[in-house]
């Protein structure tokens, strides 16, 4: 098993048609990804390497069977496109770009509340990979492999660096889900967590947070009332100084708000063994789970 | 991006806020000519985007045109905390019998803007809320609702505001929402509104917060400027289309992912060196955007070493050992340079930089290894 995406993802992606977008998508597809369409406003009728494009989210679903949505387009058209899929039924938008502007997320994020059926993963973000099922995103899927290690996290690199470790290791991932760097995500770590902790592949979660915000405060305190596996922390920008964005729109310390060692202090205090570098998460994750 | 408080001003300006007569100035004749048509007394305030204005002598009144050219020549060129004064806002001064405090804010916890309604105007409002939390009347708003005027109502009933102002305060509130959600800000603080003798209720500052992913629907903003915080590596950086922050070490930090920089800067730091950088060359960086950025780093006379740590998802380890080595070649780098290259094509890069064999370009296999080898060539070169 895995969470988000799997075997029965079947995939839309809007901006297939864009150079990123045919890019990524091919990737995704020659990985196992089923594929089914596209959608490029005023390019229906067209094909990306076979898979059809069609104009609307609406015609994609109703002739392709998609369920999952990747969002490839560029950030000032990207809230119309999630809302546009949310319309057409689709239960699983992955929103891939970075540079939406916060009101347009806030917007989306309001929106979106009201369908609880819907669940947004992104935008600004790698996107979700389940080792030797789907890959639906950016994620360079040949340093993963299946395994019982799930992995949350608000930065792409840092995800690969600390699931190369973990590999070099001798361990693999059930999923790996991008959650993103800006100031409103469509998915929490809380909501991501509770997928991990219901999926039965999944026995460790390791949880990759940053400055800025207080989703890793929110997180610690649901790992402490519903979470009974091991989750193992990371933070990154203990060294970061106040009132910086640095490089995510969300990574910022605002006052004395949304700095590392807060967030440390407040996994440690529930019982999240937190990393001081990724190499010692991979330890940490070794450890617990005695490789 | 944060404006200036008299931008700030400008911007409330085009949504109705009530404010008193003020204008910016950037010279001391404009400055005197800027007094004389606010009248007299009047606030000579420096615009700089730092607090302590008032303790370092950057706010003053004047009572004439002598003491306007006074105030304007001292305050003009003055360094507040590391920032130099360029411009000025001259404002009529004016009798305040009480004061409050305002403010709409991107609440990213609650996913809704937060208004904020406090008769403890002029303080330190954090010091309100840890004190005080009741003195401050809060609510959140949905965006697909908006404010609306019974919001502005109930705030100023349960800040308990006058009962004579309640009117007024509410319509300002409205004004500020306005302003926050069509200028697509992150905060817009006013502290102090004032309300005079006179039962006037006005804004007597502007604390303003914008998006900047925003700033493309917002040309009029995306022009605003603050020569007072132009750092050159910043700007170098912003023309090559670079992600760079300045911060106040001597290692050099190059990387791809904001997590994995900010990773990067905290080990550096653990293992007792002080980064001179953050600077992300983001997915896919190709060889010329990597010649860029040493440019950059290396033009902080600070740096005495810099650290390569590059994990290749989209990025091709390959290409950035390529960029590397044309770096070197074209740049001529006195400090050394740690590199540490894992993931798509890594083996091909070391390969690459074996080949090259640059005096002064050390690999690195892993990102603590890298870290250690990089804070003591950069003390080594402070010896």
């Amino acid at each position: 098993m895995s969470i988000i995406v799997g075997t029965d993802t079947r995939l839309c992606v809007s901006g297939i048609t864009g150079r990123e977008g045919t890019f990524h998508t091919l990737n995704n597809r020659a990985y196992g990804t089923q594929v089914v369409s596209g959608v490029t406003p005023g390019k229906g009728g067209q094909d990306v390497e076979g898979i059809p494009v069609f104009d609307t989210f609406r015609e994609a679903v109703a002739e392709s069977g998609a369920n999952t949505a990747m969002i490839f387009v560029p950030a000032r058209f990207a809230a119309d496109s999630i809302l546009e899929a949310e319309d057409a039924g689709i239960a699983t938008i992955i929103a891939i770009t970075e540079g939406i502007p916060a009101h347009d997320e806030l917007l989306v994020f309001n929106a979106l509340r009201l369908n609880p059926n819907v669940r947004l993963i992104g935008p600004n973000c790698p996107g979700v990979l389940s080792p030797g099922e789907a890959n639906v995103g950016i994620i360079p899927a040949q340093f993963f492999k299946q395994g019982n290690v799930g992995v949350v996290s608000r930065s792409g690199t840092l995800t690969y660096q600390i699931g190369n470790e973990l590999a070099q290791q001798g361990f693999g991932n059930s999923s790996i889900v991008g959650i993103g760097g800006d100031p409103v995500p469509g998915s929490s770590f809380v909501d991501v967590i509770a997928l991990f902790e219901a999926d039965p592949q999944t026995e460790l979660i390791v949880m990759s947070g940053e400055i800025g915000g207080s989703a890793e405060e929110e997180a610690a305190k649901y790992i402490a009332a519903h979470v009974s596996k091991p989750v193992v922390g990371y933070i990154a920008g203990v060294s970061a100084p106040p009132g910086k964005t640095m490089g995510h729109a969300g990574a910022i310390v605002s006052g004395s708000s949304g700095g590392a060692l807060a967030k440390i202090a407040a996994l440690e205090a529930v019982g999240v063994r937190v990393g001081q570098t990724p190499t010692k998460v991979a330890h940490i994750a070794m450890e617990i789970l005695g490789g | 991006m944060d404006l200036l408080e008299y931008q700030g001003k400008q911007l409330f300006e085009r949504y109705g806020v009530t404010q008193l007569p003020g204008r910016a100035a950037r010279d001391v004749d404009s400055a005197v000519a800027a007094a004389e048509a606010v009248g007299y007394p009047c606030v000579i305030k420096a615009q700089v985007k730092i607090g302590g204005r008032g303790k370092a002598g950057g706010i003053k009144i004047a009572e004439n045109a002598d003491e306007a050219r006074g105030y304007a020549t001292d305050i003009l060129g003055m360094d507040i905390r590391g920032f130099t004064v360029h411009e000025i806002w001259i404002q009529l001064a004016t009798e305040i019998e009480d004061e409050l405090y305002a403010a709409v804010v991107f609440d990213r916890a609650a996913k809704k803007s937060l208004v904020m309604l406090s008769t403890r105007g002029g303080m330190d409002i954090e010091a309100v809320a840890a004190e005080e939390p009741e003195a401050i009347a809060t609510l959140h708003v949905d965006p697909l609702v908006g404010f609306k005027p019974f919001h502005g109502r109930r705030l100023a009933f349960e800040a308990g505001v006058d009962d004579d102002v309640v009117v007024p305060v509410a319509e300002l509130l409205a004004q500020m929402y306005a302003a926050f959600a069509g200028e697509e800000a992150m905060l817009v603080e006013v502290n102090p509104i004032v309300i005079t003798p006179e039962r006037e209720v006005a804004a007597l500052d502007a604390k303003v917060t914008l998006d900047d992913n925003a700033l493309f629907r917002h040309p009029e903003n995306a022009a605003l400027t603050d020569p007072s915080d132009i750092d050159p590596q910043e700007q170098m950086a912003a023309q090559r289309g670079l992600t760079y922050v300045k911060l106040d070490g001597d290692i050099g930090i190059f990387g791809n992912g904001a997590g994995l920089v900010m990773s990067t800067l905290d080990v550096v730091t653990q293992a007792g060196g002080s980064p001179a950088n953050f600077l992300d060359a983001g997915g896919g960086a190709k060889a010329d955007s990597i010649v860029a950025a040493c440019e950059v780093i290396l033009s902080d006379p600070k740096v005495r070493a810099v650290l390569f740590n590059v994990f290749g998802g989209i990025t091709r380890c390959d290409e950035v050992a390529r960029g590397l080595i044309e770096a070197v070649r074209i740049l001529e780098p006195q400090v050394p340079f740690v590199v540490r290259l894992d993931g798509t094509n890594d083996v091909e890069a070391r390969e690459l930089l074996a080949n090259a064999a640059l005096p002064g370009v050390h690999p690195e296999a892993t990102m603590d290894g890298a870290a250690a080898r990089v804070v003591q060539l950069a003390r080594g070169a402070g010896a």
